[in-house]
């Protein structure tokens, strides 16, 4: 079931209340999204908790609702 | 009915490089599962290949092992690396080559 996109973005913001999101969709289709998440939670962390975190902000979306998103996390600097 | 998460850790340890992928390397079935087979075949790395879609159960158990949504999913000695947007960054940085080096598996790339 596809997902759209105001509704990922509003996960990923309540779970991450400063980070800036840029949502592109891949297909017409609200299911292919790329995303570039950057904020400060994710500073020292691996990628792989990193992209964990956005997961758990997804609630389980991810793999299940939404079928494709390209995820790259980046940690806000001072 | 033999437990999941064994065989899957089972699997790791044995294999220094483990995918598990929807399809086969040579017919992935998944454009991310593709992609990951494509920039180890570039480095020339020897691994050991799942299919998931052959196996509801490890389909579901692969996930719950790494606490991780989505198919493809990397393992070298025995450690989860990523997915395909990890993998592909890392390929592109030059860090999964690195990684592989590091850990004593042979690249020809």
């Amino acid at each position: 079931m596809p997902m759209p996109a105001h509704e990922i973005e509003a996960l990923i913001k309540t779970a991450f209340p400063d980070a800036e999101v840029v949502l592109t969709l891949l297909a017409a289709d609200n299911d292919h999204y790329q995303a570039v998440v950057t904020s400060a939670a994710f500073k020292g962390k691996s990628r792989v908790t990193q992209h964990q975190m956005v997961y758990a902000a997804l609630k389980g979306k991810m793999g299940g609702d939404l079928h494709a998103l390209m995820l790259t996390t980046v940690a806000k600097g001072p | 009915m033999p437990n999941v998460h064994d065989q899957i850790a089972e699997a790791v340890a044995a294999n220094d490089v483990v995918l598990y992928m929807k399809g086969t390397p040579v017919f992935p079935q998944c454009g991310f599962s593709a992609a990951v087979v494509e920039m180890l075949t570039k480095l020339g790395v020897k691994f050991k290949a799942f299919d998931v879609l052959a196996d509801a159960d490890l389909r579901q158990g692969i996930k719950d092992f790494a606490n991780w949504p989505t198919i493809p999913q990397l393992y070298v000695k025995g450690e989860f690396v990523g997915g395909c947007d990890i993998i592909r960054e890392m390929f592109a940085s030059g860090e999964l080559k690195d990684l592989l080096t590091e850990k004593g598996v042979a690249v020809s790339a």
